[in-house]
């Protein structure tokens, strides 16, 4: 399933589209230590976390998620956004809180 | 690939949002080349974690990375003020990371631990008000 497809279905608001309308998120991950996230985050997995900074994008990219959602309505900061226009990575955000969130993707993604 | 490739990379000591770009050029290259992305992930996720701690810990450095036909070597070199115990240091969990970094996610005690994981040799060299070098081995 595409990502603009879980976002559209979840009502995730779209912070960064990136490759939204191409990109497949294969599973679900959640973590917010980002030294555990960049060893366990699998490739093409939707990311859930409450980590909004650059760090994390960078994590995801190294680690090639299929896309960032952050939790709770966190919201990146402007230099976050900025940074995953100029990457071309997906960013979207919740408001549920993670384990909820990554729930609701691992039904989609599995229905 | 005949003939060792090298590339060097400055690691900046004081932007915390940059580190990872080393890490970024090191992959896209290594892509390029056809490496097995499993060994490209051991590669990125020990190379990382070196950048991060010479940003936190050390005021920067610079990363030299070697790329022969059997291994890729990363050595990561820096004049920060050096690790007193490294064994200490290697433990899991161990951390020595300032409290805005810990905010961020990070400095929870796994740098060292997740680099040693992630390469299939890995020599820490360090002297106290010199600085440090890890020289990391993944076998291709």
């Amino acid at each position: 399933m595409t990502i603009a497809d879980i976002a559209e279905k979840l009502n995730f608001k779209i912070i960064n589209e990136g490759e939204m309308k191409t990109r497949e998120a294969k599973k679900v991950f959640c973590c917010d230590l980002l030294s555990l996230a960049m060893s366990k985050l699998p490739a093409d997995a939707a990311w859930v976390t409450v980590m909004g900074n650059t760090n994390t994008l960078a994590v995801a990219s190294l680690a090639d998620a299929a896309c960032i959602i952050t939790a709770e309505n966190v919201c990146p900061d402007e230099n976050t956004v900025n940074k995953a226009k100029e990457q071309n990575i997906t960013v979207l955000k919740s408001e549920f809180p993670v384990f909820e969130t990554a729930l609701m993707i691992d039904k989609l993604i599995n229905a | 690939m005949n003939e060792a490739i090298k590339l060097e990379y400055t690691i900046s000591d004081d932007d915390f949002t940059r580190a990872g770009e080393a890490s970024g050029d090191l992959k896209d290259k290594l892509k390029k080349m056809g490496v097995d992305p499993a060994v490209i992930r051991k590669v990125v996720i020990a190379m990382y974690e070196g950048e991060i701690n010479m940003v936190i810990h050390a005021n920067g450095g610079k990363i030299t990375v070697t790329i022969t036909t059997d291994e890729i070597i990363m050595e990561l070199a820096d004049k920060g003020p050096g690790i007193p115990d490294v064994k200490l240091a290697m433990q899991e969990g161990f951390s020595t990371a300032p409290d805005n970094i810990r905010s961020l996610g990070f400095g929870a005690g796994m740098g060292l631990p997740n680099m040693k994981k992630y390469s299939d040799e890995m020599t820490v060299e360090t002297q106290q008000g010199v600085g440090t070098t890890v020289t990391m081995k993944v076998k291709l």
